[in-house]
């Protein structure tokens, strides 16, 4: 039983950039035991993806690798291609962040399981069939032997991730590998998957390498911890050394920079009664559908929607993925047509508005995006990005401009010579400040921020709502602020409105919500927030258990 | 195993996404996009070299033959033009009209190293037969272009518009070029030939263009459908920009990669289209040339005067394969995922140079 699984040592990978090897990962030590989990944690680019794919030597050919690393005794590094694929799968499986992606979409979950069986296995087609059923079963799936002809798309998201950890099972792998197994994933969700691990690891006995930047599903499932900073492990431990006792400055920073759903700072506001009178976005009974589009029938995303934002507010907008968030932002400002009901805009009714209304109203209305990556266009400067409002206000032009996006980058924080720099050449972190500095450009009076933070690390999202609290209390701009992070939620909101299935299914102040919930869905929705703390995340998990 | 290398395949090439950034950040820093591709393309060597060919080319080709511009004629250097006859010479066992042209210097046995009166040879009735090719090879040039840019242009902007507005009408645009997709391209072009090949070559290439575009519009479509739902279009909508600016600043850029690529492949097959037409007697009409023509009009002369059949071919084949390679040179430079591999070769020097500074250091 003692006997290490995984047995790393003086490992290092280095990528060859323009001439020059960088360093991914440098000098790393650790082993791993079977039934135990290790979580590797680390903010993006601190390579702790890349010591999980070098492991298999599963990285680009631009990479080199040195030191030692031992699977079961075999030596893996320079170990022939055969060796590796023997290894691969069967001894060592892989669970990735998008099982979208992942999977292959042309073949059905069934196909890909049993395929992965008979290359490891002698099997005939029923047996393997079989035995992906059975895996089907024991990642709980519904229905296994009706799912098994599903294509993934056919999947919601937490099944598919199902399917992959049963793909990645079928071997009983001894070494499970998950590189951000729950981050593409809805908290309860995350919550059902984290303990369907759990359970895997000590049915199978298998060993757990679990990378992640989230400390809550850390504290809820790992044993030990590696804390990596720039390629190197900067601390490791227990969990329960690195969560109470964190000796490195970095990890300090890292355990601070988490939002802990009700214990972050307090925020009193104040909103100025006298301007409740005319509320700055306002809904009303607002339904959106998606057309029908061939075969495909129309979809109602949003469903009989009613809210107000007023001055100064910040209104959080929390459901799972697929509740019809995303599609209240964008109805909000007229990116999307609505069906029926009435959408105010200061005043404005911009229901069924042509383009003209709607380009008058655009000067009135914000919008930052989630991925940072996507909505800025990649082939301009950002400069030209922030200044594009503005200059199609035809508020100012040439220098003038210039100044304003200067001002603008500066009041985002960001060096004013920046205004030349391309998307690609700035951080994740950097580039959400330029999408916040473009959606304040005409100093709007509504803002939509689409969940803005959750492709940020920790770190820089403490920094980044920071930096928007200053902003909305100094511009007093109202805010729809959606976000599936309830904790963030708690920090910036003043009120919350929940949403299932289109539907909204309450709302009110951020107090009354978080702390006494009247749904159950709204429960449900806080219960499974993971804990950044192992021992009180393991007596909410017995409590939810309880509750079961 | 089929599926589980797949998977570890793309996930690889997300990974390093990822995990490279910070490391990939540092190659472009500071510089403009221009600036990025002009230096990504400069590293691609099967271009720059293919460039330089194909520069070389058409300078040789313009300032050999000489050209029109409006009602001046500006003469060439090269003493004969396709209209001079001259007496065929005589050479040995009695044949006439062989190159003079001779490479292998007298030490070496062979005639020593001279141009000659006819350095390609003669025709059968006494053209000099560089001028022919020179001519001709001017006029397979001006063709490519004419044909790559009304057919780049027309492609460009009718994908555009299919693929941002969608619906009804790219449904109207596409079927009509469902409708110009089912006609072969040979036959448009002989229709053509045979009724404006008099007004000449460059006319011909105009026309042709007209029905060239089709393959390019189809890519441009695809490529802004794909486009038109990323955020950064939405993100311009709300800062109240109008469809025209959304399809030419901010998707446009986008696609030129695709667009690029397209057409210089479009050139290269216009290339061959157009020998393909003059060999059949549908493109340029004698007494102009151009190289298809050459071809066609001494291709039973490849067992005897193989050197009629030789020198219009290689220069097809220089131009078509040139501007091949600096289309994918113009790919890869414009595609910001693009990262090259290290080759073994960069490795030696690189370690060769750490050592040399070693060594000098101590």
């Amino acid at each position: 039983m003692s006997e290490s699984i995984l047995e790393v040592r003086d490992f290092s990978v280095e990528f060859w950039v323009e001439g020059v090897w960088y360093p991914a990962a440098s000098n790393m030590n650790f082993d791993l035991k079977p039934g135990k989990v290790l979580a590797i944690v680390g903010e993006s680019g601190s390579g702790k993806s890349t010591t999980a794919m070098g492991l298999m030597s599963l990285l680009a050919p631009n990479s080199r690798m040195s030191g030692s690393v031992k699977v079961k005794g075999q030596e893996m590094q320079g170990a022939s291609a055969k060796v590796l694929r023997k290894f691969r799968g069967k001894e060592v499986a892989y669970i990735f962040q998008e099982p979208m992606t992942a999977l292959n979409p042309v073949y059905t979950i069934g196909f890909q399981i049993s395929e992965t069986l008979r290359a490891h296995f002698d099997l005939g087609p029923t047996e393997a069939k079989n035995r992906a059923i059975e895996l089907l079963t024991m990642v709980e799936i519904p229905e296994p032997h009706i799912a098994i002809d599903k294509y993934p798309h056919q999947l919601s998201g937490g099944q598919r991730q199902r399917a992959m950890i049963a793909q990645a099972l079928a071997c009983d792998p001894s070494l499970l590998i998950a590189d951000e197994p729950t981050t593409a994933l809805d908290v309860t969700v995350q919550a059902e998957i984290l303990e369907l691990m759990r359970g895997l690891k000590d049915k199978l006995n298998s060993a757990i390498l679990l990378i992640t930047h989230a400390m809550g599903v850390v504290a809820d499932l790992a044993d030990d911890i590696l804390v990596m900073k720039n390629g190197v492990i900067v601390e490791s431990g227990t969990s329960e050394q690195i969560f109470y006792n964190p000796t490195h400055p970095y990890t300090k920073e890292l355990l601070a920079a988490v939002p802990v759903l009700g214990k972050g700072k307090k925020r009193n506001f104040v909103v100025d009664t006298a301007q409740r009178s005319e509320p700055v976005l306002k809904m009303e009974n607002v339904t959106i559908e998606y057309p029908k589009r061939g075969r495909v029938p129309a979809f109602t995303a949003v469903k009989d929607f009613d809210l107000e934002i007023y001055r100064g507010e910040i209104v959080g907008l929390v459901g799972e993925s697929g509740s019809g968030k995303t599609t209240v932002g964008r109805g909000a400002i007229g990116l999307l047509p609505i069906k029926s009901g009435r959408i105010e805009i200061v005043g404005t009714d911009i229901s069924n508005a042509g383009s003209d209304l709607l380009k008058s109203i655009r000067r009135h209305t914000g919008i930052v995006f989630q991925d940072p990556a996507s909505s800025l266009n990649p082939r301009m400067p950002i400069g030209e990005s922030i200044g594009e409002p503005i200059l199609l206000a035809k508020k100012a032009e040439g220098e003038a401009l210039n100044k304003e996006v200067e001002d603008l980058l500066e009041s985002v924080e960001l060096p004013r010579h920046y205004r030349n720099r391309f998307p690609h050449e700035l951080s994740g972190g950097q580039r959400q400040r330029v999408g916040i500095a473009r959606a304040l450009a005409l100093t709007p009076d509504l803002l939509i921020a689409d969940e803005p933070t959750s492709a940020l690390d920790v770190s820089v999202q403490a920094r980044f709502l920071e930096l928007f609290l200053d902003l909305q209390s100094k511009l007093q701009f109202a805010c729809l602020f959606i976000s599936h992070d309830l904790a963030v939620i708690d920090i910036l909101c003043h009120r919350v409105a929940v949403m299932q299935d289109g539907l909204l299914v309450e709302q009110g102040e951020r107090d009354s919500i978080l702390k006494n919930p009247q749904q159950a869905y709204t429960r449900r929705l806080i219960d499974a927030v993971p804990v950044p703390d192992p021992r009180v995340q393991a007596e909410r998990r017995a409590l939810r258990l309880g509750l079961k | 195993m089929r599926t589980f290398k797949k998977k570890t395949s793309t996930l690889q090439s997300a990974e390093i996404d990822s995990a490279e950034n910070a490391i990939a950040n540092r190659e472009v820093q500071g510089l403009t996009q221009r600036q990025i591709v002009i230096r990504r393309f400069l590293n691609h060597r099967a271009a720059v070299t293919s460039l330089i060919i194909l520069t070389t080319l058409v300078l040789f080709v313009f300032t050999g033959s000489g050209f029109h511009v409006g009602p001046w004629q500006i003469p060439g250097w090269w003493k004969h033009n396709i209209d001079t006859l001259s007496d065929l010479i005589v050479c040995s066992e009695g044949r006439l009209g062989c190159p003079t042209l001779s490479v292998v210097p007298k030490w070496l046995g062979g005639d020593g190293i001279r141009l000659g009166e006819h350095p390609l040879g003669q025709d059968d009735i006494g053209h000099d037969y560089l001028a022919m090719v020179l001519r001709g090879a001017q006029r397979s040039l001006m063709v490519t272009f004419i044909i790559g840019t009304v057919a780049g242009i027309i492609g460009t902007v009718v994908g555009a518009i299919a693929g941002f507005f969608a619906g009804r009408i790219d449904n109207v645009l596409m079927r009509f070029v469902d409708f110009l997709i089912t006609i072969p391209s040979i036959i448009i072009g002989s229709v053509i030939g045979y009724h404006f090949g008099n007004l000449g070559a460059l006319f011909l290439a105009f026309y042709l263009g007209l029905f060239a575009w089709t393959g390019l519009s189809r890519l441009v479509r695809g490529e802004f459908l794909s486009l038109r739902e990323r955020e950064f279009v939405d993100a311009a909508r709300v800062a109240g920009a109008s469809n025209n600016r959304i399809i030419f600043k901010h998707i446009l850029p986008n696609a030129v990669g695709v667009i690029v690529v397209s057409v210089t492949l479009l050139m290269s097959g216009a290339i061959l289209l157009e020998t393909a037409l003059s060999y059949l007697g549908f493109g340029v009409i004698p007494p102009d040339v151009s190289l298809g023509l050459l071809i066609s009009t001494y291709q039973d002369a490849f067992t005897t005067r193989p050197y009629l059949f030789w020198w219009p071919g290689i220069t097809i084949i220089t131009i078509a394969l040139s501007i091949n390679f600096i289309g994918d040179g113009l790919r890869d430079a414009f595609d910001p995922r693009q990262r090259r591999k290290v080759t073994l070769k960069e490795r030696r020097v690189k370690l060769f140079n750490r050592l040399m500074r070693k060594s000098q250091n101590v």
